[in-house]
This record gives structure tokens, C-alpha cells and sequence, in this order.
């Protein structure tokens, strides 16, 4: 006999974050087949379903629909919960983030992005994932679900992977691996500086030299990637590199100046690299044309950044979204840059920022879910709210995109509910207590 | 004899000359008196900038003039020279010289010393910056070369001094002559030089801006005292040369606008007039410079052509490198017309022989040359007091002078001589013809035109053969030309003709390549002179087309309209326009209380706030301009408590565990872009803190952002006094590799503390009980010594100085409030203060301000606690708390960070949005006039676009003492003017690349962005 659970979320705002799994019954049986009823559904490809039935089974999305009009027979589910008034979305997607592979900056022990040397794209970020990571709980309680765990330094600084921000492990975590090979372009201007102090650029002396180094081994690695499987000594470095030509994996190329756009988009139509993706791409609303006639998406650099020159608009960062999608060139946020593990939890303030400057309020949240899935090859699974897809869902009771409305209170990953509490809230609570406020 | 004397650029020095004075050297052999008078007749004399003879007659002798005059008598015995109507300057002087002085070791980094271990062994002051006992007038040597290269751009005396050390002693006045040094000299010990920049000094202090403004005024404090209480104290050579130096005319090598006001305000406080070396761009703030009422020595460095062929590359170039290129050479012609007396230097010219053309176009930018005369002659001479000496051509004065053709100025003037000291150096033969014109070559039955150009000395030689124009070298010496030409691919011919001066025709013979001979004539058809008739007109219809100066000199600068200027300080007048101010139907958030009034209108009047009330009759107000706010939302300005914009030099005097001494109020730099950034998030005010490197870092400065003003305009009137402490890991350096500097543990930070307290209570009484003794008493009794760094400490015992403190971790929080109830004053801030929330009930009880991030953790160990919830449980508590940057990005979008607060914590949103502006203000003690709208308060406001702490609003106005500094529909036209003025200057740029001119790559130079743990590298 099925047991039925009928659940009316009436969450007072400020205990909303309090909910974890134990408020809800933990037998895994009753979370297989459930449905969400009368949310207003963001549906993360554009469309929004006011009063919506959002259903899955076994982890799967099985219905999204209007509520009106569809009799709804609460039996047919082991879980039924009312969300009226509160609002659904896509698990939001960070991407090109050292997320789990970093937990404080100016500790070094707590860093594994950096691996020594410049041509390293056999390294893989997957292994080195902290699923018990402090910071990976701060930022699911904000919506942000899943994140492309990237390897930094040298021209190639390895493959990175797509990994849930909850897992048991890093194997339980992983949506996919080995998504693709970042090659950080050589940068013709070399900005100079350190944390929050940017020095005079300079031009890159080295550019020439890392330019054929570049060159060198794209061309080694395409001649032995073409050559039977067997028949040259193995080598590491090039073998990692076979998905890249064969087209199972993207090639990230890092760059945002302007003419280091321009280069790395000849670069990878040189080596007939399958799928291309630019990522920072700062200047890259100055070269659209090229990047949409090459079908090249962009993961866009961190927004929330001071434009490269006094006579910029002072806004033309936050409006390079709108500048893009008015090209018709796709492209995801994310937030490489200083503290990007810890400020992983803006990412859905970055989205909303982008529709006060030209962006519809979902086209902001498609740009930090369905492009971010399109973009990363995962857009069958993840990304928006349709049939078949993983039930990886986020319910908010206001907003999730504004700062004083982004209050998560239940989130799923793979139709699995997910604890929404983080230590800072714990000691939040703990300190509370001590001075007896509310 | 001088007809003789025809070799041409290479310098002869007469022999009589050397051997003139030195009469305390022995000689070898007989000695050769040589007395020589000479008399220069029938000269256009240029007795000085203002007078001229047409006709007259110069004398002199042994070095000096005797006379200068229309008529005079022929001394018996002089050399007597027809000068035929050549013109006769006095020498330039440049006050701006390392002529003569010995190389500077520049300091390595990386090798810098421990802080108060002075390398220089022996009575010294403890700064090795501090290089007052420098005499450059026993540094110097001869150099024939630089002499040279002085001479042949007109400059006849120097002042020269060592170019190290923020102050680098005396300098030296030398005539610029091929002689034994000790003719050379005309006055040893000249001027006093100071400057902002530490040189070879490998001490760590001062590290910055900031530092070495206070190292300056600490040492003018120890001089004055060490002069008073002479021999009752140490012996110190340092301070001794110092006060010696007092005596003399004092010359600051400041190099920028900004910077010329900085050492402006030094000399007040010490009563010194400095003659300021300036940067050239002293024109982008002229009304300031104008207001100093000092003198300035200026460079005609002017910036080199920039490669813009690339619009990517263009973008670059900042819009201020671009006017800078086109405006810096009427920089001279703004001085001029504003009253500023300055003279000019070839100090920063990398190629000195540049300095008389560079002169010459501050004259094509609309200098006078009676001025350009007289701040080459004259003005120098009058600044350091040797007009009766060098600047002119009168009796006594001298014989420093140039013989030129015409005019000094004329385009194709030449300079035949340059005397020094009574010494001749030749640059081009008198004698000589000048044979530039265009010619017709009659060579084997053809006829060819042919142009000769350039300078005498090299000329340019052009010919028109058959096909095409071609290059003719061309060498004109001892009367005879050589020249060669290439006919063709095949051919070549080398021609010799001797120069008929009657008929201006070279006759002579030339050979082809293939050995035959040819006779041939160059007859000239029109002269130099007339050539250049033809050009002039031309050149002076053409009406110099620069731009206007920008306010700030900057990208979204503005250029003071035309019907409003040129006035004495024009710029702040309409800047301050807006007498009155409507604002309607706007969304009110108060801040008094929770009080959000909706529909209501705003009017200001004069900067301050005079009424709030729904339907205000703007018919009553027809002369208030109107702001239409319906649908829009109303606040307070946003107050930044924590901010290292808008700063010059570094933020961090980072040598020192304790740098109260240094104020951020001397390193404000307007033009800082962020500025006008962060006003485009709604920002009106913040306070500029000292960095973190220190557990006593320095005093901070309040500012309003009023983009466009000056660095004094922008301070906060009257502005309370705040000083930067700091705790954790930054001030005991765990960050770095460690080193032996006190403190490196939270446990020396204590220590510092304690013992720096004690030390200026003690200093407190020492003072008080000095002033209560008797005058007599006082005599025996060495004064304390007034200390700057103890000055600042003492205010804050008094309660006159604010401590905001950076802090994170709770121990040590604790650990301050016990300090200072213990030695008893108040921390009034902790600015951070991320572990703020483990010790809320203590910050209450101490009753400190809390000032923290949003939400940042995780950068480093001491941060691992910081929790979003932080500023909500501060503010329930019962702290004033508000959120700040320290941040130039975030700075913008500090309504977003407020929010925070209502998401983590559950804030309402009226608190959230006081943590950004009335608790600011009131943790700054300016709540009196800002952080509320209400009757009565300054008008420091925002209207945005939607609720403001809605990550969709936008700062659609900000207001500043009811005048508007930022505008979304002005903002679109400075947009619109930048490109096109950018576009502007970038097509005269590739004119002047297809003409010829030799343009440089562009740099993507980017200013310095700074957060608390910014250290300048010098």
C-alpha cells in the first residue's frame, strides 16, 4: 500500500531555510513518483506556466503543464505538495568555476586548480572534487545546483567535469565527466596585478613563443589522435585530447580581448575543432558576427567587473548579456574571478542584474540554466523544466533572481530532495540564541 | 679671424678663455694672458625679453659685458665684428638641471632595509631620503658633451642639482662653458630641492605617496625644533643642512597638476614659497594652479604621437592621453594667459635638442614670444634672485648670448654662436651663405629643379629628374658643395661646385657612373627666406582647432560650456547651478523611522533640503529645475564607510607597525574614473581609509563624490577625523613569507598598541608641561619634539580623532575594546568585522559602529566564520551597522549588498537600506546632515529606478548638495561626446602618422585599482 504524502508548503519566511530532510519522510520510496502543484513554473527556456503541475517519476520530469484544465488525481503519486504562491525552476548551472577545488583563497593547502606546467590537458578536476566541501552547501541553499569544476594555469590546464553540489563522493556527484579541455588563449596584452589591483597591462613578451607552443602540440596531438588506436607509443597528453577532434568533448577556449577572441576562434577553425567555446569572452560583444557565424557560444566573464577602460560605458559590462543575445550569439554567465568558489551563491543575482539592463527576466534565468546546459552539451538533461529531463528543481518563495527574494525552500537534485542547510546558519541560529533575538 | 672659423657643429672653444681667471693654478711653461675686448657692432641687440636695440653695439670682455648700447666707443685694442643685422639673445637658463652631477644608483627592490637603520654611517638624520646636506656645487663636473647638447638648444646657465631623495640639498648655478669648473660657477649654493619621490634611498619608509608627504612636513617639524633648541639636543647633520637650506629659494619637483597643489599646500603650512617643477599639464586645472599664486618651471616634454591606425589598439588610449597629446603644448599659452609666471626647463626631454622647437610650438599654440623670451631669460634669472647677473645683456651681466640670423624664433632661424661665459662655441658659420632655396641645375644640356631645405648644418636636398623625385645628398662646406643623386637604375652622378655668392650660383663639374664628365650650374630661383614668406601666411590663418579641457581631465569629464567662461573658476560656478531643485511624485524612503512616503515631492533649495509634501505648486518654483519622479524611488545618497577610491600613490605606508602620520586627505586624486562609476550606483559620499598593512595605519578622509572638482572641493566640509587601525592577518603579515618586522602575531599587535598609547600620553604631558613654563625656564630645557605620529594619537585621547578598525576574528576584537577601555578611548568603528557577530553584546557595550561585507568569506583562514547573517544580527543586537565596498566594482551596487541582509537575517527592507546610508552616516558622525530624507538635511539623494534594493534597480540621478552629478540622459550625451571626441583627435592623430611623424605604440596603460592590502611597489 502506497503511502501518500500531501504536503502545503506555508513557510514562514524566516524559517523557510530551516527545512531539511528531516522535516520531510525519508524513505526514498515515497520521493518516486511525485508532483508540485500550482508553483509558477520559470521553465528556464523562456516560457512561464503561472499556475503549473510539475511532475516526475523516478527522478525524471513526466509532466509540466497548466494547472487549469487537468484534473489532477492526487493517488496516482506518493508525494504530492502544494506550492501556490511560490516559484519553480531549473537547478541553476554555475560554470568555469573552481568550486570543490578550492576553499580559501589565501590557503594554499585548499587549492587544486594550479597543477604545474603549461600543456596539461590529461589533468582532470573530477578526482579532485570536494563533495565535503564548506562552501558547496552555501550555494545550494541559493538555487545554484550544479557546477562545472575547472582546472586553471598553464595554456592547457586539463578537462573539467560537471558534478552536482551534492554527492557522497565525487563519482555520486558527477553528471559528466570530462566535459571538455580548457586552453587558456595566450593573452597578447598581459594584464599585471593581484587581488583588486590592476597594474599597468603590458604586452606579453612571451606571446610569440606560447602562440607556437600552442600550435606545436594541436598539431602532434591531431596527427596521433588520427592514427589507429595502438599504433604510436602512448602518450598522455595527446591521447587526452581525441574528443576534442572526434567531437565528444568542447574545447574551451579562455580569452577576452578583443583580437585574442578573434585569434582563438582561427585557432580552433585551423584545427577543426568540433565545438568550440569561448569563455571570459569580455570583448566578445565587439566581434559578434564572427562568433555566431561560427556557431562559437560564449560562457560570459564575470558581469559584476569594472570595464577594461576609463571611456567604456560604465555599465557595458552588465549589458554584454543583452548585447549577445541581441546578436543571436548564445552564451551562460559565470563568475571567474576573485572569491569564485564563495560568490558560486551570486550567481543568480548576476542573472537578475543582466535583466535590469536589457534582458527579459527569462532570458536572465535561461542564461544560468538552459544555456549553460546547451552551451555545456548537457541541455538533454539539465537546464529547464521539460519532459525527460532530470528532476533537478529549485523552489523559491519569491524571485529567485533578486537579492530579497531568493529564499530556496525545497530543492531537488535528480528528484531527490536536498538538505538546504549550511553552517552559517547554524552558527547564525547558535548566536541568535545567545542573545536571545529573532 | 672669424672668417676663418669655418668648420661647422664642431665646437671651438678660444683659447684666451680658458686661461682668463685661473689664477689659482700653476701653469706649465709661460702663461698666456689673453684680455681679449670684443665689440659686436651693427646687431639687433635683445638687451632682455622687453628691450631691444635695433642697431647697437655689444662689449665685452674677460667673461662680462661692458656694454650694451646703440652708440658706444670702441674700447683700443678690441676685435671688432660686423654682425650685419644678426640678432644677439641673452643664453636661455634652465632651473631645472642634473647637469654636471654624477649618476644615481637606483635602489633595487627587494633589497630594501629594516626600517630606522640609516646606511649612511655618521651624523645623519635617520631618513636617507631626507639628502638636505647634498651640495651640488661639489658634485659637479665638467661634461663637454651634455654642455654641448645644452648650448645648441639655447640654454647658456644652468641651475643643476642632484635629482635623488625627497629633499636633495642645494644646487648649484653654472654657466654652461668649456672651461676648469671653478670659472664655471656663478653662484654655489642657488635653491633648495625637495621633490615627493625617495629616490635611491633603500629604507622602506616612505613607500608612498602619502608617506612622503608626512615624511616632508615631519622633517620641517624636527628642523624648526632642532633649530630652536640648538645645542640642547643631539647634533644632527641632516637637520642642520636642512635649516640651511631655508635661506635659499626653494624649487619642488612636483611633475603633475595634482601634484604641483600638494606641494602648494605643504609650503603653506611651513611658509615657504616653492617655484614648483611642474608636469606640463598644469592647463587641465589652471584656475588651481592660477589660485597658488607661486611660481613654475614647466617642461616641453610633449607626449609623442600615438599609433591609433588600429582601432583595436586606439581603444587603449585613454581619451586623457589623447587631449593630453593635442592640448600639452598650449600648456605654456594657458600659463601665460591666466598671470603664472614660469619659466621653462629641458628636464624631461628625452632628446634636449628638441628644447628650442618644443619652445617654438608653445609659440604656434598661442605663447607670445615676448613671454616665451622672457621665461627663458628673465624669469628664471628673477626666481632665484640673479637677474643682476644672467637673464639679460647689460653692463656687469654675463657675456652668455646667441648670435642667430633672425628672429630666435622663426622656423629656419639659425644659431651661428653661442657664447658662454665670455667662450664661443659655433653652430654654424657666420660667414656662411644661406643657401636654401630652390634652384635650377643646368647639367648636361637638361635642366632639373632642385630644392634645398633643413637646417643649414644638414640640409635636405631634393631633385626633379624626368621620372621622379629623388633624394640629393647635398654637403655645403668650406664654400664648395658635394652632391650625388641617383639618375636612374643605371646611372648615378656625383657633382663639386664651388658657391658664388653674388649670383647665387654653384659652378662645377660632375662625373657619371660611368666616368664621364659633365659641367653644370645650380642657379638659385627663389631663397630660403622667401619660401618661408610663402608658407607663413598660411600657417597663421590657420586657427589652432584643439579641444577644450575636460573637468575632470578625464572620460566623462565635461568642458565648461562657452557662454560660461572663461572665469576665475568657472567651472565650480556651473558646476553649482542648480539653485533649486523640484523633485515630484517620488517613492520617499525617509530613513526616519520606517517611514516610505509615496507620491511626495522634494524641493531643495541652496543644497538642503527645505520641503517634503505631496502636490508642491512647481508653478511657484518656475525657476527650479523640475525632476518628474513618478514611478521612481527616493533615497538617502549611498555612504561608502570603506573605500580606496579616488587615492594617489598607494594606500599602504607600509614600513612602519604604526603610520599615523599619513593622511589619505594629501593623496585624493579627483580624476579617479571610479569616482564617477560609483556615483552611477548611487554612492554620494565615502570615507578614503589607509590600508591594512599596519595595526596603525593612517588618517582617513571623508569625501563627497563630486566628480569634477578639485581634491579640496571634494572633501567633506568640515569633515570629522578618522584614522585606519587595523588587526588579524594582514597587519602581522601572515600572509607572507614572514619577516622580522614587529608585530607577527595578534599577540604583538596588543603590545603595539599599549605601548604607542602610553607614548602619547606621555607625549600629551610633556607638551602641556612645556607650555606651562616660563619663558626663562624654557631656555635651559630642550623642547619636546613635536611628532606627528603621537600628534594623531593624542587626538584620539582627546576624542578628537575616530578609530574605524579592519578586524575579523572575535579574540582580537575583544582584545582592542580591552585596550582601549584600559588606556581610555573609544574604537568608534570595526570596519569588516566579520566575527562581528560573536561579540555583538561587547561592541554594543563599548559602544563601537559595525561596518562589514555583505556576504564575503572564504579568502583566507581568519574569515572562515564570516557569515551573511553578520550585519542583521549586529543591527538586532543593537550595533549600528552598515555595509560597506572596500571595493571599486562592488562600490556601485552597494544597494544590492544591502539587500542581503534582508534575504540573510530577515532585515526589513527600511533597515536593509540604512546599513548603506544613515548608519554610514552616523558611524561617521555626519548623520547631522546626511543619511535621511527630511527637512533641513543636505541634499545628498538618489532616484532609482525601482525599489533600490532590488537587484533590477538602477540609479537614475544622484544628487550631491543639490546639484546633480549623475544623470542617465547625460550620461548617453558625455557617451556620444567621448567617441566623437576620441574619434576626433584619433584622425588628426593619423594625419600626423601620413605625414611623416614618428608615432609610438600605444600602451594600455591602466590605472591602479586599490583594496585595503594594496602595497605600491615604488
Amino acid at each position: 500500500m502506497k503511502r501518500k504524502n500531501y504536503y502545503i508548503l506555508c513557510f514562514v519566511f524566516l524559517v523557510g531555510i530551516i527545512i531539511s530532510q528531516n522535516n520531510l519522510p525519508s524513505s526514498p520510496k515515497v520521493w518516486k513518483h511525485v508532483i508540485l502543484i500550482n508553483g509558477t513554473a520559470h521553465i528556464g527556456n523562456g516560457q512561464i506556466i503561472e499556475s503549473s503541475y510539475v511532475a516526475f517519476l523516478d527522478g525524471k520530469i513526466e509532466m509540466v503543464s497548466e494547472s487549469k484544465g487537468i484534473r489532477l488525481n492526487p493517488a496516482a503519486y506518493d508525494t504530492v505538495i502544494d506550492i501556490t504562491g511560490k516559484h519553480i525552476y531549473p537547478a541553476l548551472i554555475s560554470t568555469n568555476n573552481i568550486l570543490g577545488l578550492q576553499e580559501a583563497e589565501m590557503i594554499r593547502p585548499t587549492s587544486d586548480f594550479n597543477e604545474v606546467g603549461f600543456i596539461n590537458p590529461h589533468v582532470r578536476s573530477l578526482i579532485a572534487y570536494n563533495t565535503d566541501s564548506k562552501i558547496l552547501p552555501t550555494v545550494k541553499t541559493n538555487g545554484v545546483l550544479y557546477t562545472q569544476c575547472t582546472p586553471r594555469s598553464g595554456l592547457i590546464s586539463g578537462s573539467s567535469s560537471i558534478m552536482a553540489t551534492e554527492g557522497w563522493n565525487w563519482e555520486d556527484a558527477v553528471l559528466k565527466a570530462d566535459d571538455g579541455i580548457h586552453v587558456n588563449f595566450p593573452k597578447s596584452i598581459q594584464k599585471n596585478g593581484w587581488w583588486g589591483e590592476t597594474a599597468p597591462s603590458t604586452k606579453n613578451n612571451k606571446y610569440d613563443e606560447e602562440i607556437l607552443v600552442l600550435n606545436k602540440f594541436f598539431e602532434d596531438a591531431k596527427a596521433y589522435c588520427n592514427s589507429p588506436a595502438g599504433s604510436l607509443e602512448s602518450n598522455l597528453r595527446f591521447e587526452a585530447m581525441r574528443g576534442i577532434f572526434s567531437g565528444s568533448q568542447n574545447l574551451y577556449l579562455h580569452a577576452d580581448y578583443v583580437k585574442d577572441i578573434i585569434l582563438s576562434v582561427n585557432f580552433a577553425k585551423k584545427y577543426e575543432v568540433k565545438k568550440p567555446v569561448l569563455v571570459g569572452g569580455k570583448d566578445s560583444w565587439k566581434t559578434t558576427k564572427l562568433l555566431k557565424d561560427n556557431s562559437i557560444p560564449v560562457m560570459l566573464c564575470r558581469i559584476n567587473d569594472l570595464p577594461d577602460y576609463a571611456e567604456d560605458d560604465v555599465d557595458i559590462l552588465f549589458r554584454i548579456p543583452a548585447l549577445l543575445q541581441n546578436d543571436s550569439v548564445l552564451f551562460c554567465l559565470q563568475l571567474a574571478g576573485d572569491m569564485e568558489a564563495m560568490q558560486t551563491r551570486n550567481l543568480p543575482f548576476l542573472a537578475g542584474e543582466t535583466s535590469a539592463y536589457g534582458l527579459t527576466k527569462e532570458q536572465a534565468l535561461q542564461s544560468v540554466t538552459l544555456n549553460a546546459a546547451k552551451i555545456l552539451g548537457i541541455d538533454s538533461k539539465l537546464g529547464s523544466i521539460e519532459l525527460g529531463k532530470i528532476a533537478s528543481l529549485v523552489i523559491s518563495d519569491g524571485d529567485l533572481l533578486d537579492i530579497k527574494t531568493n529564499n530556496v525552500i525545497l530543492a531537488f537534485i535528480s528528484g531527490k530532495p536536498i538538505k538546504l542547510i549550511n553552517d552559517q546558519q547554524l552558527l547564525y541560529e547558535k548566536y541568535k540564541t545567545k542573545y536571545g533575538v529573532k | 679671424m672669424m672668417s676663418k672659423l669655418t668648420r661647422i657643429f664642431i665646437v671651438l672653444t678660444l683659447a684666451g678663455g680658458n686661461i682668463i681667471s685661473q689664477t689659482t693654478f700653476p701653469t706649465n711653461g709661460a702663461p698666456n694672458p689673453i684680455h681679449t675686448i670684443y665689440a659686436f657692432t651693427n646687431a639687433v641687440i635683445h638687451v632682455d625679453y622687453e628691450t631691444t636695440i635695433p642697431n647697437g653695439i655689444l662689449v665685452f670682455q674677460d667673461g662680462k659685458i661692458i656694454s650694451t648700447a646703440e652708440k658706444a666707443t670702441i674700447p683700443v685694442g678690441a676685435t671688432v665684428s660686423d654682425l650685419k643685422g644678426k640678432h644677439i639673445y641673452p643664453s636661455f637658463i634652465d632651473l631645472y638641471s642634473d647637469y654636471g652631477m654624477p649618476e644615481i644608483k637606483k635602489s633595487v627592490p627587494g633589497q630594501t632595509i629594516v626600517l630606522n637603520e640609516n646606511p649612511n654611517k655618521g651624523a645623519y638624520g635617520w631618513n636617507p631620503a631626507i639628502k638636505s646636506d647634498v651640495d651640488a656645487y661639489k658634485l659637479f663636473t665638467f661634461n663637454k658633451d651634455k654642455a654641448d647638447e645644452l648650448r645648441k638648444s639655447g640654454i647658456g646657465v644652468v641651475l643643476s642639482s642632484q635629482k635623488d631623495g625627497i629633499v636633495r640639498g642645494n644646487g648649484v648655478l653654472l654657466n654652461v662653458s668649456n672651461q676648469k669648473e671653478n670659472e664655471m660657477v656663478i653662484k654655489d649654493k642657488a635653491a633648495g630641492f625637495y621633490s615627493f619621490t625617495k629616490g635611491s634611498s633603500t629604507m622602506d619608509y616612505p613607500g608612498s605617496l602619502t608617506g612622503a608627504v608626512a615624511l616632508l612636513r615631519q622633517t620641517y617639524y624636527d628642523a624648526q625644533w632642532y633649530k630652536e633648541n640648538a645645542a640642547k639636543t643631539e647634533y644632527n647633520i641632516t637637520l642642520d643642512a636642512f635649516n640651511n637650506l631655508q635661506s635659499l629659494p626653494s624649487v619642488f619637483e612636483a611633475n603633475d597638476k595634482f601634484n604641483d597643489l600638494r606641494a602648494v599646500k605643504i609650503g603653506k603650512e611651513f611658509g615657504v614659497k616653492y617655484i614648483i617643477k611642474g608636469g606640463g599639464n598644469e592647463y587641465q586645472r589652471i584656475n588651481d594652479i592660477q589660485n597658488t599664486f607661486l611660481k613654475y618651471i614647466i617642461p616641453v616634454n610633449f607626449p609623442e604621437a600615438l599609433d591609433v591606425e588600429d582601432p583595436f589598439d586606439a581603444e587603449q588610449v585613454s581619451l586623457a592621453e589623447l587631449k593630453h597629446w593635442e592640448m600639452a603644448p598650449a600648456n605654456a599659452a594657458e600659463m601665460e594667459k591666466n598671470y603664472i609666471p614660469f619659466c621653462f626647463t629641458s628636464a624631461d626631454l628625452k632628446d634636449k635638442s628638441q628644447f628650442l622647437a618644443n619652445v617654438k610650438k608653445c609659440i604656434a599654440y598661442g605663447l607670445t614670444e615676448k613671454t616665451a623670451l622672457k621665461a627663458l631669460t628673465f624669469n628664471p634669472a628673477n626666481f632665484i634672485g640673479v637677474q643682476d647677473k644672467v637673464g639679460a645683456l647689460r653692463s656687469g651681466m654675463y657675456a652668455n648670448f646667441i648670435i642667430t640670423d633672425k628672429n630666435i624664433f622663426a622656423d629656419d632661424a639659425i644659431m651661428y654662436q653661442h657664447w658662454v661665459n665670455g667662450t664661443l662655441n659655433i653652430y654654424s658659420d657666420i660667414n656662411s651663405p644661406d643657401i636654401r632655396g630652390t634652384y635650377k641645375l643646368l647639367a648636361d644640356e637638361k635642366n632639373y629643379k632642385v630644392k634645398l631645405s633643413g637646417d643649414l648644418a644638414k640640409i635636405n636636398g631634393f631633385i626633379n629628374l624626368d621620372s621622379a623625385k629623388t633624394n640629393l645628398n647635398f654637403v655645403f662646406k668650406n664654400n664648395i658643395a658635394t652632391m650625388s643623386f641617383a639618375f636612374d637604375s643605371l646611372r648615378s652622378a656625383r657633382l663639386s661646385g664651388n658657391y658664388i655668392d653674388k649670383t647665387k650660383t654653384f659652378e662645377g663639374k660632375g662625373q657619371w657612373t660611368n666616368g664621364d664628365w659633365f659641367d653644370f650650374k645650380l642657379i638659385q630661383e627663389s631663397s630660403a627666406d622667401s619660401l618661408a614668406k610663402n608658407k607663413n601666411p598660411e600657417k597663421k590663418n590657420n586657427k589652432l582647432n584643439i579641444g577644450k579641457v575636460y573637468f575632470p581631465f578625464s572620460a566623462y569629464g565635461e568642458a565648461l560650456p562657452e557662454d560660461e567662461g572663461p572665469f576665475i573658476n568657472g567651472w565650480l560656478k556651473w558646476k553649482n547651478r542648480y539653485k533649486a531643485i523640484l523633485i515630484k511624485n517620488a517613492t520617499i524612503w525617509t530613513n526616519n523611522g520606517d517611514s516610505i512616503l509615496l507620491d511626495h515631492d522634494v524641493y531643495i533649495v541652496e543644497g538642503k533640503i527645505v520641503r517634503i509634501a505631496p502636490n508642491i505648486d512647481a508653478s511657484f518654483f518656475a525657476f527650479a529645475k523640475k525632476i518628474d519622479a513618478k514611478g521612481k524611488h527616493l533615497t538617502a545618497g549611498i555612504i561608502d564607510e570603506h573605500s580606496h577610491i579616488a587615492l594617489a600613490g598607494g594606500v599602504n605606508e607600509w614600513g612602519q607597525a604604526n603610520s599615523a602620520e599619513v593622511r589619505m586627505g594629501d593623496v585624493v586624486n579627483p580624476e579617479d574614473i571610479n569616482i564617477y562609476r560609483q556615483l552611477s550606483g548611487g554612492v554620494t559620499c565615502a570615507q578614503l581609509l589607509h590600508g591594512s598593512s599596519n595595526p596603525i595605519g593612517g588618517q582617513s578622509q571623508i569625501i563627497k563624490l563630486k566628480w569634477g572638482m578639485n581634491a579640496e572641493d571634494m572633501k567633506y566640509e568640515k569633515a570629522p577625523e578618522f584614522i585606519k587601525f587595523a588587526l588579524g592577518e594582514n597587519v602581522k603579515h601572515g600572509n607572507g613569507p614572514g619577516d622580522n618586522r614587529f608585530p607577527q602575531t595578534r599577540m604583538g599587535v596588543e603590545q603595539v598598541y599599549i605601548d604607542v598609547f602610553i607614548r602619547a600620553k606621555n607625549y600629551k604631558k610633556q607638551m602641556e608641561d612645556f607650555a606651562k613654563l616660563s619663558t626663562k625656564q624654557k631656555i635651559n630645557i630642550a623642547a619636546p619634539r613635536r611628532d606627528l605620529e603621537l600628534d594623531a594619537i593624542a587626538e584620539i585621547l582627546d576624542g578628537k580623532r575616530y578609530i574605524t578598525c579592519h578586524s575579523y576574528v572575535q579574540s582580537e576584537i575583544n582584545m582592542l575594546m580591552h585596550v582601549a577601555d584600559s588606556l581610555k578611548f573609544k574604537v568608534n568603528t570595526f570596519t569588516h568585522i566579520l566575527e562581528g557577530y560573536k561579540v555583538a553584546d561587547k561592541m554594543k557595550a563599548h559602544g563601537a559602529n559595525a561596518s562589514t561585507f555583505a556576504d564575503w568569506w572564504a579568502y583566507k583562514l581568519e574569515v572562515m566564520e564570516a557569515i551573511p547573517y553578520n550585519s542583521a544580527l549586529l543591527n538586532k543586537v543593537g550595533v549600528n551597522t552598515c555595509v560597506n565596498s572596500d571595493d571599486a566594482e562592488m562600490g556601485r551596487r552597494l544597494n544590492q549588498e544591502a539587500a542581503k541582509s534582508i534575504k540573510y537575517g530577515g532585515l526589513t527592507e527600511t533597515e536593509a537600506l540604512k546599513l548603506v546610508t544613515l548608519n554610514p552616516a552616523k558611524a561617521l558622525h555626519i548623520d547631522d546632515k546626511v543619511g535621511k530624507v527630511m527637512v533641513g538635511k543636505v541634499a545628498d539623494l538618489v532616484l532609482w529606478t525601482d525599489n533600490p534594493l532590488s537587484v533590477y534597480a538602477k540609479a537614475d540621478k544622484t544628487i550631491i548638495d543639490g546639484q546633480i552629478y549623475f544623470d542617465r540622459e547625460e550620461d548617453a550625451k558625455l557617451r556620444y561626446n567621448i567617441k566623437k571626441e576620441k574619434a576626433r583627435i584619433i584622425s588628426k592623430l593619423i594625419a600626423e602618422k601620413n605625414k611623416g611623424t614618428k608615432v609610438v605604440k600605444p600602451s594600455g596603460k591602466k590605472p591602479h585599482l586599490y583594496t585595503c592590502e594594496t602595497i605600491e611597489e615604488n
